[in-house]
């Protein structure tokens, strides 16, 4: 104790520690004061969130699994010499022999344009009936499936959001009428109803030939819409209820008080607070909708041919079934890899970032 | 409760309303009447159809016109074929009804064996096992899974006839269509297995020294079986009516696949009648199974 305790200034309020005696009031040690430093690196809950979805090995294989279909549909397209619609052709001279040829399998044609020095790329998945790689189909059908998930979870991301966020935001009487018209969407038959609506969408929608959604198919267009209509419910409801339980919170009577308005407080003080379970819902939304694409498709419903998806790419395989099973079985092994992957991933984001949401 | 029911009758109808209202109006935005043929019509011909049908009234009396048909049971007409709609929904539905009722006393009654199972064995080989293969057939897609259910055990091994008109066989549509609600229906019991085991009154049932079947059977089954019955009410709804991938591939002749046929045919009289017909079937399922569930569980509030 060779430190001397500070002296009392006059007038101050402040205790006169020399009237204590030494145990009462003691100078922490050097030992003492280390046991308050902060010992581990300070995280986010970001961070921390990722810390433990990186220990989770079924969501990290997922993300592998991911990213290596993702790479495949990028890069694939651009070393392979053949595209999605082109029926194949040898020197120029349409091959009529390479129609449903095995994985890695030539034509006589095209053994012949070989045996004379030239060079093929192999058919990695053999061919389809109409003289087509079967490969770069399944690519494309990959990429379109994954696009329509994607894009599909993202029209209802932002639609769910900004309906639920208003919805529990407003509260009163304009929140009971938003949830009544949710619940009456709540309760329609979803695939009845997209059905129904991609029948008749299909008809009615025209566009400028050579637009850009002109390319993209009016099929596309009205998956999206449907998508857009029907499924962003769940989506609202789930926000509508993480704002309610988060407006109870200090933070957002304060901002009130200072008299910041109603737009600013959900986008900088609501909204951030329940990132977490719009991302879960997100990844397990893309699933959803990946088979949803795959139903319709299936149906008869889906993206416009030659364009192919992963559904229409089954259905079409069911005609040779007998003689030429592995085309049915490229398209829907890739649709079960995508739809576990995400379903894995999901479970494992949900149960980093908030295991609160673990039924 | 009374409140409550008839609040929730309300919206039923409200609902079914509402898909009238879509269906009928939607299916009108698309150009062409049913008088469209490769030959033309004279004009006065149209306009004496039109009268005679009643399609030269507004469309809102159209639509009164129309549901008070369906109020009498009358669909109309298919356009492809001229038959009575009633008549085909008649015929179909039960094969349907049959079909998604077996698969999913099968779907239920496995899903709760195997996952109450993996809860209480929870973390041994068995509920590796059996959470492997529910997770498993929540991705596969039930189309993928029926058409390969028909490769094998008709074509391949020809242990299973394909089904026809003559001969019935009820075994493979059951196993593609009870798949996907039997995983899902295992991870939700085993979560609420889990849960219920973990609760108080477990531990007390322990300490009194009740046997372990006995209080699985008895304390711990009984509780975790609300969650999968508020699952199972609308599934069994969805599971009547959706099955028209499943009817599609084994060409089983039910509504799934009259439903389909009317998509591709665009035989739009079929395809309205068919969804108001199965939606009004699904809302009143979700409502009587709400209901069920309120009387069910004294905890849950009537707000």
């Amino acid at each position: 104790m060779a430190e001397k305790t500070p002296e009392k200034n006059l007038l101050s309020m402040q205790l006169d520690l020399s009237k204590f005696n030494s145990y009462m009031f003691k100078k922490a040690s050097e030992e003492e004061k280390k046991q308050q430093d902060v010992m581990s690196e300070s995280t986010t809950f970001f961070k921390d969130g990722m810390k433990k979805l990186m220990k989770n090995p079924l969501a990290v294989g997922s993300i592998i699994v991911l990213g290596l279909i993702i790479a495949v549909i990028i890069f694939a397209p651009l070393f392979i010499p053949y595209s999605y619609e082109e029926i194949l052709s040898v020197d120029g001279v349409r091959d009529k022999g390479a129609k449903n040829l095995r994985p890695f399998e030539y034509s006589k044609l095209e053994q012949q344009y070989i045996e004379a020095g030239g060079t093929r790329f192999p058919h990695i998945f053999g061919t389809d009936e109409q003289c087509r790689d079967y490969f770069i189909r399944v690519i494309y059908g990959t990429r379109v499936s994954l696009i329509v998930g994607f894009f599909a979870s993202i029209i209802v991301l932002i639609i769910g959001m900004l309906y639920g966020s208003i919805s529990g935001y407003l509260g009163g009487r304009t929140d009971m009428i938003m949830m009544r018209i949710v619940d009456i969407i709540y309760s329609l038959p979803d695939m009845l109803i997209i059905i129904l609506l991609s029948v008749v969408l299909q008809t009615i929608l025209k566009f400028r030939p050579g637009s850009l959604l002109d390319a993209l198919g009016t099929n596309m267009i009205s998956l999206f819409i449907v998508f857009g209509m029907l499924y962003w419910v769940g989506m609202a409801r789930l926000i509508r209820g993480q704002i309610l339980s988060i407006k109870q919170n200090e933070y957002i009577l304060a901002a009130n008080s200072i008299g910041a308005p109603t737009g600013m407080i959900i986008k900088r003080h609501i909204l951030p607070n329940c990132i977490s379970v719009i991302i879960i819902s997100t990844a397990l939304q893309i699933p959803s909708a990946i088979f949803t694409e795959s139903y319709l498709s299936f149906v008869g419903l889906g993206v416009q041919a030659p364009m192919p998806s992963l559904g229409s790419l089954a259905n079409a395989a069911r005609g040779g079934l007998q003689n030429y099973p592995y085309k049915l079985l490229f398209p829907a092994l890739m649709i079960c890899l995508i739809v576990l992957s995400f379903n894995l991933l999901g479970d494992g984001l949900r149960d980093a970032f908030d295991p609160k949401l673990k039924k | 409760m009374l409140k409550y029911i008839v609040k929730r009758v309300l919206l039923a109808l409200l609902t079914i309303l509402i898909i009238c209202m879509i269906t009928f109006f939607v299916m009108h935005a698309v150009p062409g009447g049913p008088f469209n043929r490769e030959k033309a019509l004279s004009q006065s011909t149209i306009d004496a159809l039109n009268a005679r049908y009643g399609l030269d009234k507004p469309l809102w009396t159209q639509f009164i016109n129309y549901m008070k048909n369906l109020l009498h049971g009358d669909f109309g007409v298919s356009l492809k074929n001229g038959r009575e709609i009633s008549d085909i929904i008649r015929e179909s539905f039960p094969i349907s009804a049959r079909l998604g009722l077996t698969a999913m006393a099968f779907a239920l009654t496995l899903g709760i064996i195997l996952g109450s199972t993996a809860a209480i064995m929870r973390n041994k080989w068995p509920d590796r096992v059996i959470v492997f293969f529910s997770t498993l057939f929540t991705a596969v897609p039930s189309f993928v899974l029926a058409t390969l259910l028909l490769l094998v055990f008709s074509i391949k091994l020809g242990w299973v006839p394909v089904w026809s008109a003559t001969e019935t066989h009820y075994l493979l549509p059951v196993m593609a269509l009870a798949a996907y609600p039997m995983a899902y229906t295992t991870r939700l019991s085993k979560t609420s297995m889990l849960d219920a085991l973990g609760q108080d009154y477990i531990r007390t049932a322990k300490s009194k020294g009740v046997a372990k079947w006995r209080i699985i059977f008895k304390h711990a089954l009984r509780n975790s079986l609300i969650p999968v019955i508020t699952y199972a009410g609308p599934q069994i709804a969805y599971i009547i009516t959706g099955s028209m991938v499943v009817e599609t591939v084994f060409t089983v002749g039910g509504i799934g696949t009259k439903f389909v046929s009317g998509i591709n045919n665009r035989d739009y009289t079929l395809i309205m009648a068919t969804t108001i017909f199965l939606a009004t079937l699904m809302v009143i399922a979700t409502m009587l199974c709400d209901i069920l569930y309120k009387l069910v569980d004294p905890r849950i509030k009537f707000d």
